[in-house]
């Protein structure tokens, strides 16, 4: 409203104002987040009333005191002498365990699956898109329900397990592996692996640099990889080759020794992984489409090899367009994880869940995992922001 | 784009007060009086106690709600019942989404205090016990060391379940699932060896969800005190009162011999001060209870004394005799405190 | 690539003949080729056979569990025994009409809805008075129906109010905060920014357990409201946050250009909105809008952790019952296809709305 037009038009100031941009929008402000304030005035008033009235206890006090309930399993020690505080730890450390694992699988498969749906093979996309279409149209929860029903009351009972392998045991107590048994010397092929790692990874930046320079090719991918496996290879030797292993066997009501996954986290993890997948796959499908065809044909044209075309040409640039999605799904997996609590796997929710119902403090209960939930994905985000600025300055 | 934005808006706050008109009052008794029903928090399914047999609800903890309906409304149907699961079951009750929780749920310092609840009696005397299958040949509790239990999370038996193992000096995996017909499920499957629960819960399991019960061992021990019985929100006494009078009329009831068959000719003709009394032949005793003075005739009348209940709910259904649960001039812990 | 003898094929052989050329450019090409199209023909003829002859060349379709005991495919008199307690849930049984006519109305007017010639103004008046409808049938309480409380709602008509009723509001919901997020105005902004992050943040889970179980101590003393709205509302406030991400996106997407020329022309922000951006900015996020919407519908299932009774709740009181005990998986195979069917619909209805919208707008 220009000055001249409202000095024409003989309107009250009071209404002048109200036609003003820069009131009206001070207006509006003021309104909705008075409204959104007195709000959450209210229900938090409401709130303390209530459990004052009820003479319910309030604060996080309770995270101090013990337990006094078991929990089957944890990565770190926790017994039910243990406090409330390291219950919800133990929570958290089970959720991200079967994420992290989730995610790992659900990248594997997915990208195996991607790369399926976009083949020349006629047969292989049909795998592919039914795959995608059939777990990705029905709930996870559903899903994960289904699995536990079938290896609690599919499986044999643990006294008649089955065996598909020697000292690998399958029952409805969950999946038996063997391991190595404690030796000093895996701790130092550990070592020797990660010492692998890097001497692979300067390898490469060695042998770019050469490429830079001299235009000579080495093949740095496959002597990397032969590097990685053969150091630790040699500091096992270097210890006498240890062999002995610690395998599962039947002792009392259950099995002992090995490594297990239970029923509860087995259902839960191949739920998530299935279900994520389509979504990946879904993810490196449209990366993969989204490289122009002529790049492929220029670059194969040159006489480069398929595997070269994929790996230089196709890769690099459909990963820039797949990160953010796939972060998102990595995300999704992780919050998914959450409905473990219909099938009894010990994570953040179930183990709130019971807190919430021996303390009775309910909104504590919630706020933590929500905040914890709330912290991952804020994180995550914000460093696949970060990720995402330094893919964009790379390109050239 | 506005007036989409109108009529969205109108849409929201229609279907509010649409849906909100199910808005109940609080939790007071002058509010339950006149919503003119009770919502009684009650098990998803334990046999015995409370599960719905053809679609009607049955059981010990039912016949309570149905008792506290009759001496509010003269009415024992005038109850809606809200199947909970123990996770579930205190938080419904704290939120007001019922009013009074008669859920086999025992009665601890913790609930009565820091979760805001009060226990207004026990209806049921019970213990801790584990069921195993027979063909495991374990005899005793004792020899449970590192076995996979199957347990309902939320429970006092969690709680006890770790205590024992822990005094014992034993391991146990514990596999937690949030529902009664579940974790019986779990457990018939072979995913657990033992299943533990109250022993009222075992030989529901037992005798109504097995296949064969002779497959299914109870063993001796009983590893702790659970005094079970209905708890209502703390702050409200005189609802509590209702509630605590109810279960001692049906208890009174026993122990004069005021059975649903006879209780209109004791009205009639019974001559003892006490009958008279409670049945409102002598008044007082209602209008001190703020309801009409035949409620306890009412209770009786239409529910029974606690004795037909527990006879055709729990013995008749699960085979379990009055143990502790026996009158206490037969040598159980049932007492009426005195109606007068 | 035709050669001399193949065009002096005669004719009614070059359906055949085309077919095994088809097959040999795609499937048989190369060695390699030839190996995994054998490995995948392989594949398909065990897990396709195996689901066949399990679903219905050794299966049972006689009414009741009797005609189960001796087969070893799937039973399928579990579908004639509990259909209607999947359809109802726990409805009373004299009042089953009632819930067949609710899902009839919620899928017909999805149907509907979905056929653009419908798409006019009247057409939220419609669902409106559509939902008042559908709700009075379902409660009772008016021309003589006896009242059903929500607690006794429940199957696939339970999945199908919560899901209807979901999209209906989420969308204008998430409308709302996205439009908010792209203020210029930084306090209504930064509310909205911290509202979709929440909901994004957090597991569905989380909101279902806040609205069952910490909403009630929220609010004054004697108002409680319905558990099922408070589910609904969870529902609706979580996928409306995703949603509107969605909406968001496709406003970014429109050139600057077309903001700067109607604010040119002097629209007001409504118009500006209202009949410039989102028009273009929608079309341009019809599948992901979709997607949401499936997820939405596949999300309900997540009420049954709250204990309301909807489908899969069902399915599992069903399966749990110990005369179909032991046929868990027709019972869980069975309401996968239901959802699978709804969402597969939903889906192929996405990818025709976004052809047929590009083809109106590309001349």
């Amino acid at each position: 409203m220009s000055p001249k037009h409202s000095n024409k038009s003989d309107v009250h100031p009071v209404i002048k104002l109200l036609y003003d941009k820069t009131f009206r929008s001070i207006m509006y402000q003021v309104l909705v987040f008075g409204g959104v304030f007195l709000l959450g005035w209210y229900l938090v008033s409401n709130t303390m009333a209530n459990l004052e009235r009820q003479n319910i206890a309030t604060g996080f006090g309770f995270l101090e005191r013990e337990a006094a309930f078991g929990i089957s399993e944890s990565l770190i020690h926790y017994t039910p002498e243990s406090n409330y505080g390291r219950a919800l730890l133990v929570g958290i450390t089970n959720t991200l365990k079967v994420s992290a694992t989730g995610v790992i699988l659900a990248t594997i498969l997915g990208t195996f699956i991607g790369i399926m749906t976009v083949s020349k093979n006629w047969l292989l996309r049909f795998i592919g898109l039914g795959y995608i279409e059939t777990f990705r149209n029905i709930p996870i929860l559903l899903q994960l329900i289904f699995w536990y029903a079938v290896i609690n009351r599919g499986l044999p009972g643990v006294r008649d397990a089955l065996s598909p392998l020697p000292n690998v045991f399958l029952s409805n107590r969950g999946l038996y592996l063997p391991v190595m048994a404690d030796h000093p010397a895996w701790s130092w092929v550990g070592i020797g692996f990660i010492v692998g790692i890097i001497g692979a990874f300067l390898l490469r930046k060695w042998s770019l640099k050469r490429l830079e320079a001299t235009g000579q090719i080495f093949p740095h991918l496959s002597v990397g990889i032969a590097v990685i496996f053969a150091v630790p290879f040699l500091v096992w030797l270097l210890f006498g080759a240890p062999t002995a292993m610690n395998a599962p066997s039947l002792q009392g009501f259950n099995m002992r020794g090995g490594i297990r996954m239970t029923p509860e986290f087995t259902a839960l993890l191949l739920g998530l992984t299935l279900y994520t997948t389509t979504y990946i796959a879904e993810v490196v499908r449209s990366g993969i489409l989204s490289v122009s065809r002529g790049q492929t044909e220029a670059a194969t044209s040159l006489g480069l090899r398929y595997s070269w075309v994929m790996r230089l040409i196709i890769l690099p640039q459909a990963l820039r367009v797949i990160i953010p999605p796939m972060t998102n799904q990595y995300l999704n997996l992780t919050k998914n994880s959450s409905l473990a609590v219909a099938i009894g796997y010990p994570d953040l929710v179930s183990i709130s869940n019971t807190t919430m119902n021996q303390t009775g403090q309910a909104v504590e209960a919630v706020a933590i995992f929500m905040t914890v939930y709330l912290s991952i994905s804020l994180s995550i985000s914000y460093f696949m922001n970060w990720y995402n600025k330094r893919m964009a300055l790379v390109e050239r | 784009m506005l007036k989409k934005l109108t009529s969205t808006t109108a849409i929201a706050a229609l279907s509010v007060t649409m849906l909100a008109s199910g808005v109940q009052a609080g939790a007071t008794f002058d509010a339950i009086k006149s919503q003119g029903y009770i919502q009684c928090g009650v098990n998803t399914s334990l046999p015995g106690f409370s599960a719905p047999i053809d679609g009607v609800w049955q059981g010990l903890d039912v016949d309570l709600c149905r008792g506290i309906a009759a001496a509010v409304f003269g009415d024992a149907d005038a109850v809606r019942y809200t199947p909970l699961t123990a996770a579930q079951r205190f938080t419904a009750l704290q939120s007001g989404e019922v009013d009074v929780l008669s859920r086999n749920t025992t009665w601890t310092l913790t609930r009565d205090t820091a979760l805001g609840l009060n226990f207004a009696g026990v209806n049921y005397y019970d213990g801790q016990g584990f069921m195993v299958r027979a063909d495991l040949g374990v005899n005793s509790a004792t020899q449970l060391d590192g076995a996979a239990i199957c347990v309902e999370p939320g429970t006092t038996t969690e709680l006890n379940l770790a205590d024992y193992f822990r005094a014992q000096g034993m391991s146990f995996e514990p596999v937690v699932i949030e529902n009664t017909a579940e974790a019986t499920a779990a457990f018939f499957s072979g995913r657990c060896d033992v299943y533990t629960t109250d022993m009222s819960g075992l030989a529901s399991a037992r005798n109504v969800d097995a296949e064969n019960p002779a497959d299914y061992l109870i063993l001796p021990e009983v590893i702790s005190k659970e005094p079970l019985g209905p708890a209502v929100r703390h702050g409200d006494d005189q609802w509590m009162d209702v509630v605590r009078w109810t279960l001692t009329a049906m208890i009174e009831a026993e122990e004069y011999g005021i059975t649903s068959e006879n209780v209109d000719e004791m009205r009639d003709t019974s001559t003892n001060p006490g009958i008279r009394r409670l049945l409102g032949v002598t008044p007082g005793m209602g209008e001190a209870l703020g309801v009409s003075e035949d409620w306890a005739y009412n209770i009786i009348k239409q529910v029974g004394n606690y004795g037909e209940s527990y006879q055709t709910n729990v013995t008749d259904l699960l085979g379990l005799d009055r143990g502790l649960n026996a009158l206490w001039t037969e040598g159980g812990l049932m007492y009426a405190y005195p109606v007068r | 690539m035709t050669t001399i003898s193949e065009r002096l094929m005669p004719v009614q052989s070059s359906v055949t003949k085309r077919s095994w050329r088809w097959m040999r450019d795609n499937l048989f090409s190369t060695p390699l080729n030839t190996l995994i199209s054998l490995v995948c023909i392989y594949i398909i003829w065990n897990v396709v056979g195996g689901l066949i002859s399990w679903a219905i060349v050794n299966a049972s379709f006689i009414p009741g569990k009797d005609a189960c005991a001796e087969i070893t495919g799937a039973c399928w008199g579990y579908v004639h025994a509990n259909w209607r307690f999947l359809m109802f849930g726990t409805f009373p049984p004299a009042e089953y009409w009632r819930p067949f006519v609710a899902i009839m109305m919620l899928t017909g007017g999805m149907l509907l809805t979905m056929n653009r010639t419908f798409w006019t103004k009247w057409l939220p008046v419609v669902w409106i008075i559509g939902f008042i409808a559908v709700y009075y049938i379902l409660a009772g309480g008016v021309f003589g129906l006896t009242p059903v409380r929500t607690g006794l709602w429940g199957g696939l008509t339970l999945t199908l109010v919560l899901a209807v009723v979901g999209i209906a509001f989420a969308a204008p919901l998430a409308l709302i905060l996205a439009l908010g997020r792209r203020s210029e105005m930084p306090l209504v902004k930064v509310i909205c920014v911290v509202f979709i992050e929440v909901f994004r943040g957090v597991p569905l889970i989380s909101v279902l357990f806040m609205a069952s179980v910490m909403f009630p101590l929220f609010l004054p003393t004697g108002v409680s409201v319905d558990v099922l709205l408070r589910a609904q509302v969870g529902i609706i406030v979580f996928q409306a946050a995703y949603l509107a991400e969605v909406f968001r996106g496709g406003m970014q997407a429109i050139p600057s250009g077309q903001y700067e020329a109607a604010d040119s022309l002097g629209l007001t922000y409504w118009q500006k909105m209202g009949k410039i951006i989102l028009p273009q900015a929608l079309r341009l996020v019809i599948p992901p809008t979709m997607s949401t919407f499936i997820s939405l519908f596949k999300d309900t299932s997540l009420v049954v952790i709250i204990g309301l009774f909807d489908l899969l709740a069902a399915t599992r009181a069903a399966v749990n019952n110990p005369e179909w005990r032991p046929h868990y998986i027709e019972g869980y195979v069975f309401i996968a296809l239901i959802y699978f069917c709804f969402c597969f619909f939903m889906s192929r209805y996405s990818l025709y709305l976004d052809r047929s919208l590009k083809k109106a707008t590309s001349h």
